[in-house]
């Protein structure tokens, strides 16, 4: 299980770091975007990966801390999702703009000499 | 029962800007002096609340002189806390100094090129003040997202093509450094179970050997994190392309925000990984002291080899990051208040010389700097056009004077406080507290006079240039509120000169704070929650 997630963060993120180091905006902006999937699914596992625990929920009783699953994480990861979501989009507008005003989607403004 | 009002102060620099850039959001650009007007007096109370929080924690008015304020009241580990201690009470200030004065500069042309001007320079505020405060990895981050999500729309300020180009880079590496911060501060939680800053300080001595390595390796990720931002060499070249795109008070600000990074690994670093830390003890210290050498190498020959004004001042905020960095992995606690010291003069005197740039460039080409507004970009009503209102007599040489006056500053030479920084630098890698003078301290200091030298060849070239080279010039027209900033911020660096021992013994106490680990960790621990208004949840 763990290798498995594992696995399937680093192509992710390894992929992301492909694409960002590409010339053109677009594949910049999907790599970037692939990157914070990989770290969103990370932040998400460090509270380690278990099976039948709940999530932590008020109830009557003190909760026993391991029965339940680590809520630290959870909170982390919508932290982030949510800037990463906002940057990326602000990063796209950019990138729309640059566009139009460049006429190129190199990431340097300018088409390269060949 | 509640909290003292003063208490509250530690939360106000956060709260303030937030609250005053979100309400001029909903006025039109036209009404661009109200929201001058309320930027201006957030900018004025942060001023106040600083000095407040200075004479406070200076005078121990909390114990040990670090207050704690514990957000929503929930005790640390547990909530997030925030601390004011001498440190973040000097950047709160040197933050508020500055921008006051950039606010100043901007509030005749350059606020009115674009839209919402106001509103992004308040939440740029807001996250350096975040960032200044917290004492909680995650929640840094969440400070350096606003402040770093304020500062892309503060680039693109009125935008142009240059703007654009160097927007796309920079946002392009800061998303992709956020990334490696998040990953640092997951592996650190992962490896010890805790954020906040003074609980790991505890915890790392007690880390096993299985825990050591994912937590260095997080350690070393985060570290990362902060010299992109620091811009150390090689994770620095975003910063002379960014600062001499950027409008001229935003670049003033950005030279305040490449500050944090140093000043954020001094706080984490000193706390944390001190002689306390058993075996993670002066982790990647080395790290910073050879890399901050190698920055100063970088930013001395960039010097030399641009002729673009602001890739000059770009290249001169470099070598200050890399001297503070290689301050910062000596390890020596006297050397630490020297290179605070060093951090302050520095800062101011290249804000002014950001600004000052501009106006030199107004006389070198009349008409260039209106060229480079576009005004069609944004529906922007009431074109501010050509400065307006009284010029200040004998214009030319209030610039030749202030020119001179940033230069010695930047170069070191006397008589202003860039040379007392030097020295006190030289003095305390001179007199060290036990061993002695090694071979990386003559490295050092060899590196810090060269950067000097290369500082003085490239700008002297540049106003033999401008000032003397340059044939009959028309007086140009400088109004007041351009030319005010400026000398307000060149007077303070004058005034840290002639106050330079007071200011030094104030520095000499904020270094002894920071090594001494166990009372930040005595007083975040210790906060009490405030009863009675606790344990809303458990009373259910």
């Amino acid at each position: 299980m763990e290798l498995i997630i594992a696995l399937a963060i680093g192509i992710v993120f390894g992929s992301g770091i492909w694409l960002v180091l590409r010339p053109r905006t677009f594949q910049v902006l999907t790599g970037l975007l692939l990157m914070s999937y990989a770290v969103n699914l990370f932040i998400f596992v460090i509270g380690r990966l278990w099976i039948d625990r709940p999530p932590l929920t008020p109830g009557p009783a003190l909760p026993d801390p391991t029965t339940v699953a680590d809520p630290l994480p959870q909170a982390l990861v919508l932290t982030a999702i949510v800037i990463g979501f906002a940057t990326t989009a602000l990063f796209l507008v950019l990138m729309i703009g640059a566009r139009g005003v460049t006429g190129t989607d190199h990431v340097d403004g300018e088409e390269p000499d060949r | 029962m509640s909290l003292a009002w003063s208490q509250h102060l530690i939360v106000a620099p956060v709260l303030l800007p937030l609250l005053c850039g979100a309400l001029v959001v909903p006025f039109k650009e036209s009404r661009h002096r109200l929201k001058f007007a309320v930027n201006m007096i957030s900018v004025l109370c942060l001023f106040a609340v600083a000095v407040r929080l200075l004479v406070m924690t200076d005078n121990e008015a909390w114990p040990q002189g670090i207050g704690v304020y514990l957000a929503a009241n929930w005790a640390a580990p547990f909530g997030i806390a925030l601390v004011a201690d001498r440190l973040a009470a000097m950047m709160l200030l040197l933050t508020s100094l500055i921008a006051g004065c950039v606010l100043l500069y901007s509030a005749q042309r350059w606020s009115r090129i674009g839209v919402h001007f106001h509103s992004l320079f308040q939440f740029l505020l807001m996250g350096i003040n975040g960032a200044v405060l917290t004492h909680d990895l995650f929640n840094l981050f969440v400070f350096f997202e606003v402040m770093l999500a304020a500062s892309y729309g503060l680039l693109l300020h009125g935008y142009n093509v240059a703007r654009l180009r160097a927007g796309i880079q920079y946002i392009a590496i800061n998303l992709a450094a956020s990334l490696l911060f998040l990953i640092g501060v997951a592996l650190i939680y992962a490896s010890t179970g805790t954020l906040n800053m003074a609980d790991l300080a505890v915890r790392l001595p007690h880390a096993g050997a299985h825990q050591l390595p994912l937590l260095q390796a997080g350690a070393a990720i985060l570290a990362i994190a902060f010299l992109v931002k620091s811009a150390m060499w090689p994770l620095g070249f975003w910063l002379p392309t960014t600062y001499s795109a950027a409008s001229p008070p935003v670049a003033a600000m950005l030279v305040l925000t490449t500050k944090i990074g140093p000043f954020v690994i001094l706080r984490v670093w000193l706390l944390a990984f001190s002689s306390a830390a058993g075996v993670s003890s002066g982790f990647a210290f080395d790290l910073f002291l050879w890399g901050g050498m190698a920055t100063v190498v970088f930013g001395a020959a960039g010097m030399l080899a641009t002729d673009v004004s602001e890739r000059l001042a770009g290249y001169g905020a470099i070598v200050s990051s890399g001297i503070l960095l290689a301050v910062i992995g000596y390890g020596q606690a006297s050397l630490v208040s020297a290179g605070l010291y060093y951090l302050l003069g520095s800062t101011l005197a290249l804000s002014a010389f950001m600004l000052l740039l501009e106006l030199i460039e107004r006389f070198r080409s009349p008409g260039a700097a209106v060229l480079a507004l576009t005004m069609e970009a944004f529906a922007v009503e009431e074109a501010p056009g050509e400065p307006v209102g009284v010029g200040i007599p004998a214009a030319l040489a209030f610039l030749g004077m202030s020119f001179a006056a940033c230069a010695l500053i930047i170069t070191g030479l006397p008589p202003l406080s860039g040379f007392v920084a030097k020295f006190t630098l030289f003095h305390a890698l001179l007199n060290p507290p036990a061993s002695a003078v090694t071979a990386k301290t003559w490295v050092l200091m060899a590196l810090i006079l060269l950067s000097g030298m290369a500082a003085i060849i490239s700008l002297l070239r540049f106003g033999v240039r401008t000032f003397w080279a340059a044939g009959r010039v028309a007086q140009p027209r400088l109004p007041v509120t351009e030319v005010a900033p400026i000398c307000l911020l060149l007077g303070l660096c004058v005034l840290l000169t002639v106050q330079a021992g007071p200011v030094m013994d104030y520095l000499v106490r904020t270094a002894d704070d920071l090594h001494r680990p166990q009372q930040y960790i005595e007083r975040v621990l210790s906060e009490p929650a405030v009863p009675g208004m606790q344990g809303k949840g458990d009373a259910r």
